[in-house]
Parts: C-alpha cells; sequence; structure tokens
C-alpha cells in the first residue's frame, strides 16, 4: 500500500512501486488531464506539480514520491494558472488540444518563477514541450498576455 | 488526400443521393424525441436552455470543424455565437456522410468545402421553424418577423423570444425543403474571426480524447507487433508476461500479440515479458539506403507516363539542360495522442469511442470482424490529438485491431486499445519514402522548353480496401503536385514508377504535395536563376494571364515580405508556391545561417481558400502547417536499417520542432468570393522549398534530401 498525496487529498494505493506516476493518475484517480505522449520524459504531456515544481509524471515512480505533495491540472489554482488559461483561451491556443496541459502547467511554472518572463525565458521553459500542431507562435503569444494581466 | 473525383460514391448504396439540399430527417427525428430539444435535422439541436448543438460530422482533430461547421449553422440560424455548442456526429453513412467523398469520413482538406451549403441549409431550416412558430404562437406574419443574434422578434407587436421558449414550438412546425440561405453580402459571423468552441476545455484539461474513456471492468490491451513489416509469427511464450500482476490475459491476434491487463502499466509490462519467435520470409529487409538505389534506378528508367504535354524531345535541341534528383525519407505522422481505441461488446452489440476519422470504414471493419450487423455496431466519434492522415486508414486497421482484441478475448467487455509512441514511429503507415528525378531544358534566351519529372514510390491505396477506385489507373496521390503545374514550362512528361514494399505507407498532411512541392519548386528556383531570373517576378512571368489566383499568392506574399531578392542583410529569402487540395498558398521564407544550420526566423505565408469562414482558423492552420512542415524539413526521417528494422522509436531519436524553432508567421488571407476549399493540409507544401531555395540564395548550397542537416541512411 503506497500513500501518496494528490490537489490535496490523500490516496492509498496498492500498486507497484514502479507504477509511473502517469498512470496511477489516469488508471486509477481518472486525473485524465495529464496525458500520454511519449513515455520517456521528451514531450512534456504528462507534467504536473510536484511540490510546485514542474515534474514529468510519465517518468516518476510512485514510490520515489513520498510526502511530496502532486497537483494535477485538475487541481491547480491561483493567478498565475487563471491568467494562462484566460490567455489560451482568449488567442485560442490550442488546436487538438492533446499536449495543451502540459504546455499550461509549464506556461503556469514558469510566470510563478519568472512573472515578466523574455522571449528567451519562454523558450527555455516551455523547449520542453512538443506540440505537433506546432500552436508555438500563439503559446509565446498567450504567455506574454497572462504576464502583463498578471502585472495589472 | 487529393481525390475528390474518384473518391464520389465509392460505397455502394452510399449517400451519393444525399446532396446538399437534402436534410436527412428520420433518425435526426428520433434523437428528438430521446434528447428532448428541438432537432430539425440530424446536424441541429436546439435545447430548451437556449443552446444550440451542432452535430459535426468530420472528425476534430485540430483542424477546427468543431467551431467551422457550428459557423455555417449559426450564420443561418441567425445564432448568437456564444450558445453554440459541437458535439461529434456518430458513424452513420446516411446522415453524415462527407459529400465529397459520399462515405462518411474527414480527409483532404474538404471539410468546409463539402459542408458548406449542407450545414448553412441546416440552420437555415432551424431558422424557418422557429420563425413559423412564433408566427403561429403570436399570430403574425411570418414575414414581419426577425432573427438577430438569438432573438426572436416581431417589431409591431414588440413581441421577442429566444430559442429555447419556441424550441417546442419549432419542432411540430413542417421541415421546408430547401430554405433559402443568405447572400454573401448578408453573412454576419462567416468571414469574422470568433473564438474556437473547444479552446476553454483543451486549456483546462476537461477535454475527452479516447484514452480518456474509462468503462467498468475495462481491460487496457497493447499488442506487440512485428519487428519488420510483413513479419509473421512464429510462436509466443506468454508465461513470464501472465506472471505480471495486472496481466489478465494474453492472446494472439492477426497484427500480433495482445497483453491485457486491469491497468496500463501491467499491461506494457506484461508485454516486455513477451517472448516471441517471428517468419522474415516475406518482410521487408532491405535497408533504406537499399530501398533508395531501387528507387533512383527505377526513377532513372523513366516510369509510366501521367501527364504528357508536347514532345519531351526538345530537351535534345535545349541551349542548357539542368538535372537533379531528389530523396525523401519515410516519415511518421506522430501525433501526440498515440493510436487508441475503446471497445464495448454486449449481448451482440458492440460500442466503440475514438478518433475515427473513416467511420464509413471502420463500422463494418468492426462488424464483419466481430459477426455482427453493421447497424449493431455504434462509433463515438471523439476528438483526436491530432491525425495529419494518420488516423485516415482506409485499411481501419486501427478498427479492425481493437475489434479483433474484443473478439479474441472470448467474453463480453470493454477494452481500451492504447499504442505507446514506440508503436507509433515503429509502427509504420508512413509517408512513402521517394525519389525524384527531374530534367529541365533552357533555350538561348533562359526560357524553359522542356520539362520532365519522374517520381519513384508506393501507392498509397494499391494494396488496400481504396484500390478499386483507382480503376486499374495510377494513384494520384503519389505524385499529385508534380502534374497540374500552372507554369508554362514548354514540352513536359511526368512519370510515375510504382515501388512496392511490405512497409506500410498512408497519406501525411498534404500527401504527394510533401515532396512533389519540394523536388518542383527548388529545382524550378534553380533553373529561374541560372536562367539569370528573380525567384518572384520568374515565377509570374511562367504564369499564364488566367491563373489570377496563383499570381495573386505569390504577389501578396512577396509584397509582405517586402520581397528585395534572395539576399539581404546576410538573411537569405526564398519563395514557394504550391496549390493543394483546391488552395493556393504562396509562402517567402526568411533563413539565417547559424554556424552551418539553417535557421527559419520568418515566414511570410500568403492564401486564397475562397470564402474565408472564420480568418482565425485559416491563420491557425497556416501557422500550424507551416511548423509541422518546418518539423520535418529539420529533423524527421525514418529509416530501416538493415536487416528491415526501424532505426527510430521515440521522439529523442524522431525529434519535433519545439518552440525555440518556430518562426514568426504572418498570413494574409486573400478576399475572395469563391467557394471555400480546405486550409488544414496546403499550408504546408511551400514551407521547406522556400526554405531551401533562401538556404541556397544564403550560402549556394543545394538541398537534394530532406531532412536538411544530414543524409539519409
Amino acid at each position: 500500500m503506497t500513500r501518496f498525496r494528490v490537489n490535496g487529498r490523500d490516496h492509498d494505493l496498492d500498486l507497484d512501486p514502479d507504477t509511473p506516476l502517469l498512470w496511477v493518475l489516469r488508471d486509477e484517480l481518472r486525473l485524465t488531464g495529464t496525458k500520454f505522449g511519449c513515455g520517456i520524459a521528451q514531450c512534456g504531456a504528462c507534467t504536473v506539480m510536484v511540490d510546485g515544481m514542474p515534474r514529468r509524471s510519465c517518468v516518476t515512480p510512485l514510490g520515489t514520491l513520498g510526502d511530496s505533495e502532486v497537483t494535477t491540472i485538475e487541481g491547480m489554482d491561483g493567478p498565475e494558472i487563471r491568467a494562462v488559461q484566460a490567455a489560451w483561451t482568449a488567442i485560442d491556443v490550442p488546436q487538438c488540444g492533446w499536449c495543451q496541459s502540459g504546455q499550461v502547467m509549464s506556461a503556469t511554472a514558469l510566470l510563478q518563477q519568472i512573472p515578466r518572463p523574455s522571449d528567451d525565458d519562454i523558450t527555455n521553459a516551455m523547449a520542453g514541450n512538443i506540440c505537433r500542431c506546432a500552436t508555438y507562435v500563439r503559446i509565446r503569444q498567450a504567455i506574454h498576455d497572462a504576464a502583463r494581466t498578471l502585472e495589472g | 488526400m487529393s481525390i475528390l473525383t474518384t473518391r464520389r460514391g465509392f460505397l455502394a448504396g452510399g449517400s451519393g443521393l444525399m446532396l446538399a439540399l437534402t436534410l436527412p430527417l428520420g433518425q435526426g427525428r428520433a434523437q428528438m424525441t430521446v434528447a428532448g430539444p428541438f432537432a430539425p435535422n440530424a446536424f441541429v439541436r436546439i435545447g430548451t436552455d437556449d443552446l444550440v448543438t451542432v452535430m459535426i460530422k468530420h472528425l476534430e482533430m485540430g483542424q477546427g470543424p468543431y467551431t467551422g461547421l457550428a459557423t455555417l449553422v449559426a450564420e443561418e440560424l441567425d445564432a448568437d455565437w456564444a450558445q453554440l455548442r459541437a458535439e461529434g456526429a456518430p458513424a452513420d453513412d446516411t446522415l453524415y456522410a462527407n459529400l465529397a467523398f459520399g462515405a462518411q469520413g474527414t480527409g483532404g482538406s474538404t471539410a468546409i468545402a463539402n459542408s458548406f451549403m449542407q450545414m448553412r441549409k441546416a440552420g437555415a431550416a432551424a431558422r424557418a421553424m422557429l420563425v413559423a412558430a412564433a408566427a403561429e404562437e403570436w399570430g403574425v406574419p411570418a414575414s414581419e418577423i426577425a432573427v438577430t443574434a438569438g432573438i426572436v422578434s416581431h417589431a409591431a407587436s414588440g413581441r421577442s423570444s429566444g430559442f429555447g421558449a419556441l424550441s417546442a414550438a419549432a419542432a411540430r412546425q413542417p421541415v421546408p425543403e430547401d430554405p433559402p440561405v443568405k447572400a454573401a453580402a448578408d453573412f454576419v459571423l462567416i468571414g469574422t474571426d470568433r473564438p474556437k468552441l473547444d479552446s476553454r476545455a483543451k486549456a483546462d484539461g476537461s477535454a475527452q480524447f479516447t484514452m480518456d474513456v474509462y468503462r467498468e471492468g475495462m481491460l487496457t490491451v497493447v499488442v506487440a507487433h512485428p519487428p519488420r513489416f510483413g513479419a509473421a509469427l512464429v510462436r509466443v511464450d506468454d508465461r513470464a508476461a501472465l506472471a505480471v500482476k495486472g496481466v489478465e490475459m494474453v492472446r494472439t491476434i492477426p497484427s500480433g500479440v495482445a497483453v491485457y491487463a486491469t491497468n496500463t502499466h501491467a499491461a506494457l509490462k506484461g508485454r516486455d515479458a513477451l517472448v516471441m519467435d517471428w517468419d522474415d520470409s516475406k518482410a521487408e529487409t532491405r535497408s533504406s539506403a537499399q530501398m533508395f538505389e531501387a528507387y533512383a534506378e527505377a526513377a532513372a528508367q523513366g516510369g509510366e507516363t501521367v501527364e504528357e504535354e508536347g514532345e519531351l524531345s526538345a530537351i535534345d535541341g535545349a541551349a542548357r539542360v539542368l538535372s537533379a534528383e531528389y530523396r525523401f525519407p519515410y516519415l511518421a505522422h506522430a501525433p501526440m495522442e498515440p493510436l487508441d481505441a475503446v471497445i464495448e461488446t454486449r449481448d451482440g452489440t458492440a460500442e466503440l469511442w475514438f478518433g475515427s476519422q473513416f467511420p464509413s470504414f471502420d463500422r463494418p471493419t468492426v462488424a464483419t470482424t466481430l459477426g455482427l450487423a453493421p447497424a449493431d455496431v455504434r462509433i463515438n466519434v471523439l476528438m483526436a490529438g491530432g491525425s495529419f492522415g494518420r488516423r485516415a486508414q482506409g485499411s481501419a486497421h486501427l478498427a479492425a485491431e481493437v475489434a479483433e482484441v474484443a473478439k479474441a478475448a472470448g467474453r463480453d467487455g470493454a477494452f481500451k486499445l492504447v499504442w505507446t509512441r514506440e508503436d507509433d514511429v515503429r509502427g509504420g503507415y508512413y509517408r512513402p519514402m521517394t525519389v525524384h528525378r527531374l530534367r529541365a531544358g533552357l533555350d538561348a534566351d533562359g526560357s524553359i522548353v522542356a520539362w520532365e519529372n519522374v517520381v519513384a514510390n508506393q501507392s498509397i491505396m494499391s494494396g488496400t480496401p481504396m484500390e478499386a477506385m483507382l480503376k486499374g489507373g495510377p494513384d494520384n496521390s503519389s505524385f499529385d503536385g508534380s502534374t497540374g503545374l500552372p507554369y508554362r514550362l514548354g514540352a513536359k512528361r511526368i512519370g510515375w514508377a510504382r515501388m512496392d514494399s511490405p512497409v506500410s505507407v498512408l497519406w501525411w498532411r498534404s500527401v504527394g504535395h510533401t515532396h512533389t512541392a519540394y523536388a518542383v519548386e527548388t529545382f524550378l528556383d534553380e533553373v529561374l536563376e541560372a536562367a539569370g531570373k528573380d525567384p518572384v517576378q520568374g515565377r509570374l512571368d511562367l504564369l499564364p494571364p488566367e491563373a489570377v489566383r496563383e499570381r495573386a499568392v505569390i504577389t501578396e506574399a512577396a509584397r509582405m515580405a517586402d520581397w528585395q531578392g534572395p539576399r539581404r542583410n546576410g538573411k537569405g529569402y526564398g519563395i514557394a508556391y504550391a496549390k493543394s487540395f483546391g488552395t493556393y498558398v504562396a509562402e517567402v521564407v526568411e533563413v539565417e545561417d547559424r554556424g552551418g544550420v539553417p535557421r527559419v526566423t520568418r515566414v511570410w505565408c500568403a492564401v486564397d481558400c475562397g470564402i474565408a469562414v472564420n480568418p482565425n482558423v485559416i491563420r491557425a492552420q497556416m501557422e500550424g502547417g507551416v511548423g509541422y512542415a518546418l518539423s520535418a524539413a529539420l529533423h524527421s526521417r525514418i529509416t530501416l536499417a538493415p536487416g528491415g528494422t526501424v532505426e527510430q522509436s521515440n521522439f529523442h531519436d524522431y525529434p519535433m520542432l519545439r518552440i525555440g524553432e518556430m518562426p514568426a508567421v504572418e498570413v494574409s488571407i486573400i478576399r475572395s468570393q469563391a467557394d471555400p476549399t480546405g486550409v488544414g493540409e496546403p499550408g504546408v507544401p511551400p514551407l521547406a522549398p522556400a526554405m531551401a531555395n533562401a538556404w541556397r540564395a544564403l550560402n549556394g548550397q543545394r538541398q537534394y534530401q530532406l531532412p536538411f542537416g544530414g543524409a539519409v541512411s
């Protein structure tokens, strides 16, 4: 039995400790906003927050989490993600949408660290998130827009 | 997919009779009694809550039909955009056929084009019935009733109502046979930017895709496919797999060995534990390098003639002859959501949930596999996390595999089939590897007097259920874009050498144009350079007077880029033009040389797709098309090692464009009153040749193979 904490709730699960967090979230907890894209931390579709930092859930074994606090896109709150999601919607960033949870999580983490990111900051922070629809032009724009919103 | 005419009516007894003006009513009415709301036809439902739900007959895979088709309905319904919702239509040939195909399916950038009048008529019919209901309730002439932004009103009496309050009465009105639609000058929504209907759900993680479907008692299934294309299973030892906690069973199915487990992780561990022997006697065992040599040899022999004009022997008398050979690798589509499908069988019926792109193939395939009548198979068409052609399967292989999984289980139940990224990258159905051989003859003045282009590659349709559509002729999708050029090129011959291999191939966003536009537009650029002509003016000079739309996009792209020739301030500029799927696109690309590596910094794209239904979506598709094409041009190749195994497996060795490589993209949409054409694919073809032309202009390097930056092994 492994105990871990997701979106403010404790869960006790009888699973192999080597089970990737991604599949625990999806198959066991039905938190399906976190997506499977590659399984080897190359695409970022599975990005969640672990103790407030972005982490690829597909390569994070359940057994390594300990007392860590996991937050998925369903459990996110705060001015940064609200600004990001509003900007994402306002300029219609998503196309197919599969990668966008991960993009939103990475963008939110960026704005939590750097409230007014430069283009280079965006390039660095978002480099781990692949979008096959290549919505990158709008991702960049939406992050700048969200930053301006947060500035007030 | 470029086969509009040949696909028409390809299903015997299909819905070729269901022309644009016909509103299928029977089942639409049936849905109404179940769902409650006003459903004047199979496409529109209006609830008492004022919400208008449009049933979308095309797969939403990012290209925007949820928004586009809803726009067409809303326009004629005079609805307020905020009250619109979209829902994927289930598999049903009789109601939801693509009028360009005569069967239900999405592809060839046809969604808007074939729906343009049908969806408008559907909206107009609903509007007429709401007006008739209001006239009856209010006792006023229908002709005095106006509808604006979701409000039905009668000025003289001061009465007004939302749609919801009238929906029950509207449902009792006769359905107009042929309701009038607006003149283009009266469009309110068409031609303006509107927010997409699915953006919010995709930004907060609540959008539901196939992999997000969980059914009671469902098992997750992964399949071990052959390590070589065309290999057959000899034996499997599943003891270690069955020992994995959570693995429930292992079954051999036609496409491989299926592992069933209570969760995904267990299924994957179980599959890793399988021990299998394969028979390679019918497998592809050549390497890509060996195959390229065979292709080049075949191209050199000229292939069969698929287009001819004048006497190619004119090339023998030319003052100067240029020639080049181009090589293009296999490409995987790599949509972010790998292939997946959910099936649930119960009491002689099957229900499926997945991003079915060709329901007209998928439904009978499932029925046949399970020994059911098609009517007992329901397919719920969910949004797909990308496709780029990958789910447009003439072979219906995904539907077949999930049906085989259900059949082999030997009991009723729910099963989710999941492909991993490795399954996807190694799984075939690639853009065909291709060799082009080009020759052009110039006279003493530098005018082109002869042009020959021979293409060698596999056929996408041959060997699939779609082969009958070729009627014994060549597969146009293999060389489309080398034929039908608008330029005056003198005597002309286009040849095609059909190659065969067990490697499965499929259309890949813009199909033949992915390679033909590159070969044609880079070779043409070299020819123009040899003749001392500017790339933009040289192209314009080759166009006949009637090529108005071609001329317009080339001129517009050049204007946007402030074209001053192919070099400026240490940067290279290239242009390319391609018409695909009825849409005209020209792109100018700005390239910098970063230590021998091309860096595309800016792209200017001019597009003429007829009436621009939603400019926001059109711009998005051009931006995305540029990025998709650039990803392939910079990075993508699938190669076979000696022996026939695929050398790539995941994003670490089949890399994708990332945000730092994405150029700024400026899009200009040509104003047009022509019927709308598609935008999902046409942004792709001009990018790579424009980039290569800019690169050559910058440093003289000619790129005869893709991707940039490396030989194809």
